[in-house]
């Protein structure tokens, strides 16, 4: 290498070097100020907001929402000082913090547009101190609530992927499964289940179980498709290789068809548990008489809508933390997909 | 490792075969592919089929892997017809084909586990990991493999069944020049190690020259076998020899001549 080439290399080198320093450093040093501060200010901003608004409220009815500004600032202000000796939270709080000071401000955006100005008509439109007061008074039922919900929804759609699974194979396997299964699964499957509550509601002795049937059948047709279509889509070469190492139709069946088709199975999966989600509310509020779709309705009867509003916070929190278990459980089984999952 | 003199492998006859396809475009009409093709092969020998792409070499291929059927004609492994797919023939694509959620160990033992005899021959998955110089690669997955690396699983997972025949279609056809003669060096290397018999379909004609015992040409449409040639250099052959260099034009003047007159 000549003199002038070999310098400019290591000039290179060196900038790289410095470069990498410069990261690491950056990553091990302390939060940014602005992001540290963002979370009490935010806090702060949004109280300050409910007490300027709230001077007419009696100072019992949001207690409980002036006890959660000072549990935020409390927990933020601790985080601030823990994250300078703990890098994995410093990591999550970087990530983590511009939403919840995001989700802080909304609430008092919300405070604004309610209890602040009454831009909306009450009683349907509270104010979050109201909301959480419901949220905390009704706390045993709620509870109750989404036992009920929790159980219903579990059922029927275990219930619903065993069956879709099973079908699915079997069409997307047996030609002539394929020739008298496709056409019903094309007629019936895209009928919303939840047309089919009064013939349920005939049907079926106990409120719980038809529900339980009608969340299956909603989650039974997505499953079957795309087992379906993933089964009979499967590499015909990979199906010859097997043959040509001895396998027999189990083994092609089991160890080559569904493996394949299982990135095609997990779209069907939550496809099925969207559906599920609204078969169970809509089945909860129109005939059984448990669980938070019968919550919702029930509250409103009362024109309760704080409860309403609680409700559907529990709701929000119960179905993404059901979706999220399946998005793990997605992530293990198809770790030999690794870099290749782009959803 | 497994270290057999004898001969592991099985005789091949394929005697009149043809065979025809429908054409899709146009209802009623089959073209034909293959028409009547002869030849044999020894127990233990390695034969390369060479031709013009579209003459029908991998539908031969598949029809001696069992997984199509002949129209006319015997398929003779020893002195049983073929009558379809077995372990007894293995198979390498171009296209490894590992199966993408099975680790490169679950990969190899997978004719173990078709025939079910896994729990007997545990040992062997181990044996075959080592022998293509994958040792250290058993847990991972088939994406983290380079081209050569995947055709070394493929062809493991092949030999593990002890196979009498092994059918390889262009099984070094999409790696790079370096990787390939490598490849080449290795296919060799296993076949004397395991003294199958070996039919290997390429359209590198210095690959041919460079491995086989005999060189079938092929002429096109339909397919037929024009010429068999003997290769009598020692092993391991000098890609450079004059020898070598003269059989290579001789093949490549044919096979020109053979492809400009299907073309008329």
């Amino acid at each position: 290498m000549r003199p002038a080439a070999a310098r400019t290399q290591l000039t290179f080198v060196r900038t790289q070097l410095k470069n990498n320093t410069a990261d690491r450093l950056e990553s091990r040093s302390a939060l940014p100020w602005p992001i540290q501060l963002a979370v009490p200010v935010a806090s702060l901003i949004t109280f300050g907001i409910h007490l300027l608004f709230s001077k007419k409220w009696p100072p019992l009815e949001t207690r409980s929402y002036v006890l959660l500004f000072w549990e935020i600032l409390g927990v933020s202000i601790v985080l601030s000082i823990a994250q300078s000796f703990w890098a994995g939270l410093r990591q999550w709080m970087r990530h983590m913090w511009p939403i919840f000071t995001a989700a802080i401000l909304l609430l008092g955006l919300w405070d604004v547009i309610t209890s602040g100005m009454h831009l909306l008509p009450l009683p349907y439109f509270p104010g979050p101190a109201t909301v959480l007061r419901s949220l905390i008074s009704d706390r045993a039922l709620l509870l109750d609530s989404t036992w009920h919900s929790l159980v219903l929804l579990l059922s029927g759609y275990t219930l619903g992927v065993i069956v879709g699974l099973v079908s699915g194979v079997c069409i997307g396997w047996s030609t002539s499964v394929r020739y008298w299964g496709m056409p019903l699964l094309k007629v019936v499957g895209p009928i919303p289940a939840t047309a089919w509550i009064p013939l349920a509601m005939v049907v079926s002795p106990s409120a719980i179980v038809s529900a339980a049937g009608l969340i299956a059948l909603a989650v039974w047709f997505p499953v079957t498709m795309l087992t379906a279509s993933g089964v009979s889509n499967t590499r015909a070469s990979y199906l010859d290789v097997a043959r040509t190492l001895g396998a027999g139709r189990a083994y092609l069946i089991f160890r080559i068809a569904i493996p394949a088709a299982v990135p095609n199975i997990f779209i069907g999966l939550f496809m099925g548990l969207g559906a599920s989600f609204l078969t169970l509310v809509v089945a909860e509020s129109v005939g059984v008489k448990s669980g938070l779709g019968w919550y919702v309705s029930w509250a409103q009867g009362w024109a309760e809508y704080g409860k309403v509003y609680a409700a559907l916070i529990i709701m929000a929190a119960f179905f993404s933390t059901v979706m999220t278990l399946l998005f793990k459980l997605r992530d293990r089984v198809l770790v030999w997909q690794k870099g290749m999952i782009k959803w | 490792m497994v270290m057999t003199n004898v001969a592991a492998g099985s005789a091949l006859r394929v005697d009149e075969v043809r065979k025809s396809f429908a054409v899709p475009d146009a209802p009623g009409t089959r073209r034909l592919v293959l028409d009547g093709i002869s030849f044999s092969m020894a127990a233990g020998e390695l034969v390369s089929l060479v031709g013009p792409s579209g003459c029908g070499k991998s539908t031969l291929l598949r029809l001696i892997a069992g997984l199509d059927l002949p129209d006319a004609g015997d398929l003779l492994v020893g002195e049983e017809e073929i009558l379809g797919p077995s372990a007894e023939r293995g198979l390498v694509f171009q296209d490894p084909n590992l199966f993408p959620w099975l680790t490169v160990r679950r990969n190899i033992e997978a004719g173990l586990v078709a025939r079910g005899v896994l729990h007997e021959k545990r040992h062997e998955v181990d044996e075959f990991t080592r022998l293509v110089g994958l040792g250290a690669f058993g847990s991972a997955y088939p994406h983290h493999l380079s081209g050569g690396m995947s055709q070394r699983v493929a062809l493991a997972r092949a030999l593990i069944n002890h196979p009498k025949v092994l059918l390889l279609d262009e099984p070094l056809g999409a790696l790079d020049a370096f990787t390939r003669m490598r490849m080449q060096d290795e296919v060799l290397r296993l076949w004397e190690n395991r003294r199958t018999t070996m039919l290997l379909v390429t359209h590198d004609i210095d690959e041919a020259i460079y491995m086989s015992d005999r060189i079938l040409v092929m002429t096109r449409a339909p397919g037929r076998i024009d010429r068999t040639i003997d290769i009598k250099l020692l092993r391991p052959r000098d890609r450079t020899s004059d020898s070598f260099l003269r059989l290579r034009s001789q093949i490549l003047e044919h096979l020109h001549f053979a492809g400009k007159a299907a073309d008329v």
